[in-house]
């Protein structure tokens, strides 16, 4: 389970979080639509617990152990191979070897990265060091997933597994958060979606089986009025 | 406490494989030793001044700014790729992650020490094996001292614009005790007076090092936090 309760938060007189709360059960995941520089980082560096909320406050349930996060950047070694980081990952959350081993074989299959996982990191593309940044995230199991703009960089037929992915990752149960200012990337994902302007959710709703277009005409209108 | 040293050992282990491969710091180390050594060794006057007066000060401030290359790198590791969120986020204490660094950069250290002693032997023709001990215990005691600072304010300037230049600005007011009674003690050794006459500035170096190593831990969590 995943709360935030009353979160607050500014940038000296720029307001990143306004107010904003919300609670999620296992298997929802709730897309946050908004601009750039709406406040949907902030938001889930304040879920994270990377950043302290300077009112409110935000709760998930196994703690950090719990969370799996893929940000603006991979969070990996240039000059570690993809492997290399993958087992750095997994031993930091005390993932034992074996289950670690065989989390990475089926991450790194799963992402069509096989062929890639004894290379050095700083030696690979953008596309394939953000596969390998979704296996670094994935690596422990995380219950709860934290996704900032996570399509960024990939094929399309790397982002069509990966939404797969999230999809089963969902239906296991997990929560997941995905902030992105494309309604097109997160909108088929999500149980439940959210619009975000100035730090503030001006719309929080479940999808209701809403597709693209209607989401995107609601976005459109709750960002404008907003 | 256990859990803590094996995090610790785990991402000091992964900073010194990424060292091994990379060797930038370790070179640059290895060669600024090298060189200083060297120009003042001929830079000297023998007749004017007895190596055994001037050696001490020169072997300190060798090892100081050679270990300020290895402090200075310490942290920008963990910036690429913004890493460090990833270790924010990790299950891992913020003691593991000061102490990863600290053991980590301890290591870098002592090689450089390591390298930088028999060159200094043989440059200013010094006998060290009578008391290789104790000097062996003066450099480690300081070098845990200036290290444990250093590690500190590396966390610190990391992410300031001016890094490599802040660090020693900051770091070398708080390396002045230390130096001191290494330099000290360095010479009472190399002018054969008996260790009773050492034990005192070791006793002030032990006591330096338990000061700042568990100020640096209560600090270093302010030095990482957003």
């Amino acid at each position: 389970m995943l709360l935030a309760d009353g979160l607050r938060h500014a940038f000296g007189a720029v307001r990143a979080l306004d107010d904003v709360s919300f609670t999620l059960l296992p298997g929802q995941t709730l897309a946050v639509f908004g601009p750039n520089g709406a406040g949907k980082t902030t938001l889930l560096k304040v879920l994270a617990g990377l950043i302290r909320p300077q009112v409110g406050h935000a709760r998930i349930e196994g703690g950090r152990r719990a969370v799996g996060w893929i940000g603006h950047q991979p969070q990996l070694y240039g000059q570690l191979t993809v492997r290399e980081n993958l087992r750095f990952w997994a031993a930091l959350y005390d993932v034992p070897g074996g289950e670690g081993r065989r989390r990475e074989g089926a991450l790194l299959s799963r992402l069509g990265l096989e062929a890639h996982g004894d290379r050095l990191v700083r030696a690979l593309s953008r596309g394939l060091v953000q596969r390998a940044a979704i296996a670094r995230a994935l690596i422990h199991d995380p219950r709860v997933l934290l996704l900032d703009e996570p399509f960024t960089g990939l094929d399309r037929m790397a982002a069509e597994e990966f939404r797969r992915l999230l999809a089963e990752q969902g239906a296991d149960g997990r929560v997941t958060v995905l902030v992105t200012h494309n309604v097109e990337e997160g909108t088929e994902l999500a149980t439940d979606v959210a619009f975000m302007r100035a730090g503030r959710f001006v719309r929080l709703e479940p999808r209701a089986g809403r597709g693209v277009d209607r989401i995107a005409a609601a976005y459109r209108e709750a960002i404008a009025g907003g | 406490m256990a859990e803590t040293l094996r995090h610790a050992w785990r991402l000091a282990r992964k900073d010194l494989l990424i060292e091994f491969r990379s060797r930038t710091a370790i070179l640059s180390a290895a060669v600024f030793t090298v060189l200083v050594l060297m120009v003042f060794n001929f830079g000297r006057d023998p007749t004017a001044v007895a190596a055994v007066d001037l050696a001490p000060s020169i072997l300190w401030v060798t090892f100081t700014f050679a270990a300020m290359l290895a402090l200075n790198r310490a942290f920008q590791l963990e910036l690429e790729n913004q890493a460090l969120d990833g270790l924010l986020l990790a299950p891992v204490s913020r003691a593991s992650l000061y102490l990863g660094k600290l053991l980590a950069n301890l290591i870098f250290v002592a090689v450089v020490e390591t390298l930088g002693l028999p060159l200094f032997a043989l440059f200013f023709n010094v006998a060290v094996l009578p008391f290789v001990a104790p000097l062996a215990a003066v450099i480690a005691l300081a070098s845990v001292g200036f290290v444990a600072v250093g590690t500190l304010f590396s966390a610190m300037t990391a992410r300031t614009r001016f890094a490599e230049l802040l660090l020693p600005v900051l770091l070398l007011p708080f390396m002045i005790p230390p130096l001191i009674w290494a330099v000290l003690a360095t010479a009472a050794l190399l002018a054969g007076r008996p260790l009773s006459e050492v034990a005192g500035w070791l006793r002030l170096l032990g006591a330096y090092d338990i000061v700042f190593v568990a100020l640096a831990l209560v600090l270093f969590p302010a030095t990482v936090s957003e």
